[in-house]
């Protein structure tokens, strides 16, 4: 597992090497705060808390982590340097979780610089910080399970448009089935069905952390989503 | 050091590589000829392990490439057709992480080894440079210097010569020669001269088979005009000379073409001294005598059409 650190080196700088990663950082920020100052009406709340800056999360890590994500391997599949990186004494695994982490760190990086939100709340008001950071680490968990799957939906094609267009529509799925105007759509089938399928779901999931709760199955859920997305990376990859 | 025994892939219902069998050893170059599509560059994958074959062993230093994958990629210098490399980073920035990669940790010795690749091909001016704005023939180069950082035992290069300009050929060439010594070399190309002038052996594959496998020198044999000889004489009759040349129990057959007259031995001997001595003994006025120039062109043409 010594090689992970070369791959991870490399593709995490790679984002900097190119302006592209700059644009991202800014529009992200941007849209982040954008949506939760305007769309969430964030003064109009007046309450001290993130919590309509977390709420419109999933939303843009559908589109932005999907971004990010894209190229992970339809780049290296579209230029050949999957086949120069597969002949160097690397094994997949390896590959596949030095590039994932890299992409992680990169798009922790864009989550991290929201932080003027938190003083933000922090000078206006006296918020309660334990769901902020939880909010957070929730974040970070699952900004990880969106780019595990961009990992694989990337490994499918060697044309990033398609691989965006995939991740998007699995991502998207994943977010609807938590959300509670889309479950109500669901009403002809059980209840018990609707519960199972919103179970699939990252705001599910996420509303825990958002609450400051750390619930185990949360936990479970977004590492074994992480998990299985690589693992297939990797299948794919194989092939 | 490299043995490749019945290869076989099929991609679906096509057979890319079909039953192919070899061996490279130490201070060989192998030189990897076929047209387009042949299968010269699927078994060259599946050598350095990028390729799972459906049937058939690679052994590279003894260790079978399914079996111990890093341990051979370890082995392998790998240059890929077209020469892939990440077009954002500097030529250095590259070299390094393939080293860190390559497992050395050090730093002294890390450079070391970059040093070394960028002497050898010549990367020094364009160190810093980001490798996407490089030409081509430095593109190439850079591609070379990742193959050879580790000095590997084994060489396998895809096209290491594409689109390179003739004295960028020439240099490419130049630095495969001094390294042939004690390692392996797997070389494909579409340029017969450079078969010639570099390898030591050539295997022709066609439709997936070997077809060939022995030396430049004996593949050159099997064109017809080999060792034939093109004879223009002054004051005579060709005529006679061809007749003369022909009751030679050494010659197969003489022909008179474009006025000069063209000698094809048996058995495709070296025949000049004979034919000079019978100039001289009778007297003819030559005005032109040359071997005819014979390539592998038509060998190859001849083999895979």
């Amino acid at each position: 597992m010594k090689q992970i650190l070369p791959v991870f080196k490399r593709e995490f700088y790679g984002y900097f090497r190119s302006p592209v990663a700059y644009v991202f950082l800014i529009v992200f920020l941007f849209v982040s705060s954008g949506l939760t100052f305007y769309l969430g009406r964030f003064f109009d709340s007046r309450v001290a808390s993130l919590d309509v800056f977390f709420s419109m999360q999933p939303w843009i890590y559908t589109f932005f982590i999907s971004a990010v994500g894209m190229r992970l391997w339809a780049e290296e599949k579209r230029s050949g340097t999957w086949e120069l990186l597969f002949t160097l004494p690397v094994l997949i695994q390896e590959g596949v979780i030095g590039k994932f982490l890299a992409g992680w760190a990169f798009i922790s990086v864009g989550i991290f610089l929201t932080f003027p939100l938190m003083f933000t709340v922090g000078y206006l008001g006296d918020p309660d910080w334990g769901p902020i950071f939880t909010g957070y680490l929730g974040c970070f968990l699952m900004a990880g399970s969106f780019l595990a799957v961009c990992s694989f939906t990337s490994a499918l094609t060697k044309n990033q448009v398609i691989s965006f267009v995939i991740s998007v529509v699995i991502n998207l799925c994943l977010v609807f089935l938590g959300w509670s105007v889309f479950t109500n759509f669901l009403s002809f089938l059980p209840l018990s069905w609707v519960d199972a399928l919103s179970n699939f779901s990252y705001t599910t999931h996420f509303n825990g952390f958002t609450r400051g709760l750390i619930v185990f199955k949360d936990l479970v859920f977004f590492l074994s989503l992480s998990f299985i997305s690589l693992l297939m990376t990797v299948v794919v990859l194989e092939r | 050091m490299i043995e490749v025994q019945s290869l076989h892939k099929s991609y679906g219902s096509i057979n890319a590589v079909n039953g192919v069998n070899f061996d490279v050893n130490r201070g060989e170059i192998l030189g990897f000829l076929g047209p387009n599509g042949a299968g010269k560059s699927t078994t060259m994958k599946m050598i350095t392990g990028f390729v799972r074959p459906t049937s058939g062993i690679v052994l590279v230093d003894g260790l079978n490439v399914q079996d111990h994958p890093v341990a051979v990629k370890e082995r392998i210098g790998y240059m890929p057709e077209n020469g892939p490399v990440y077009g954002e980073m500097t030529v250095e920035e590259f070299l390094i992480f393939i080293a860190e990669i390559r497992g050395y940790d050090d730093p002294t010795i890390r450079e070391d080894k970059i040093d070394h690749a960028c002497d050898l091909c010549r990367l020094n001016k364009v160190r810093h440079q980001s490798i996407e704005t490089l030409s081509k023939g430095f593109k190439q180069r850079v591609g070379f210097a990742q193959a050879i950082l580790h000095d590997p035992p084994v060489l396998i290069l895809d096209e290491p010569t594409d689109g390179l300009d003739p004295n960028q050929k020439k240099e490419v060439r130049k630095i495969i020669r001094t390294m042939a010594k004690d390692k392996a070399i797997i070389l494909s190309t579409h340029i017969l001269e450079e078969v010639h002038a570099l390898c030591s052996r050539v295997i022709i594959i066609a439709k997936g088979e070997v077809i060939a496998d022995e030396t430049p020198e004996s593949l050159l044999k099997r064109n017809p005009k080999y060792n034939a000889l093109k004879l223009e004489v002054k004051d005579i009759d060709l005529e006679v000379v061809r007749e003369t040349l022909k009751e030679l129990p050494e010659v197969s057959s003489a022909e008179i073409n474009e006025g000069a007259v063209e000698i094809y031995p048996k058995n495709k001997q070296s025949i000049e001294s004979l034919v000079l001595k019978v100039c001289r003994d009778k007297e003819w006025n030559i005005s032109h005598f040359e071997k005819t120039p014979v390539g592998l062109d038509e060998v190859f043409w001849e083999l895979t059409k």
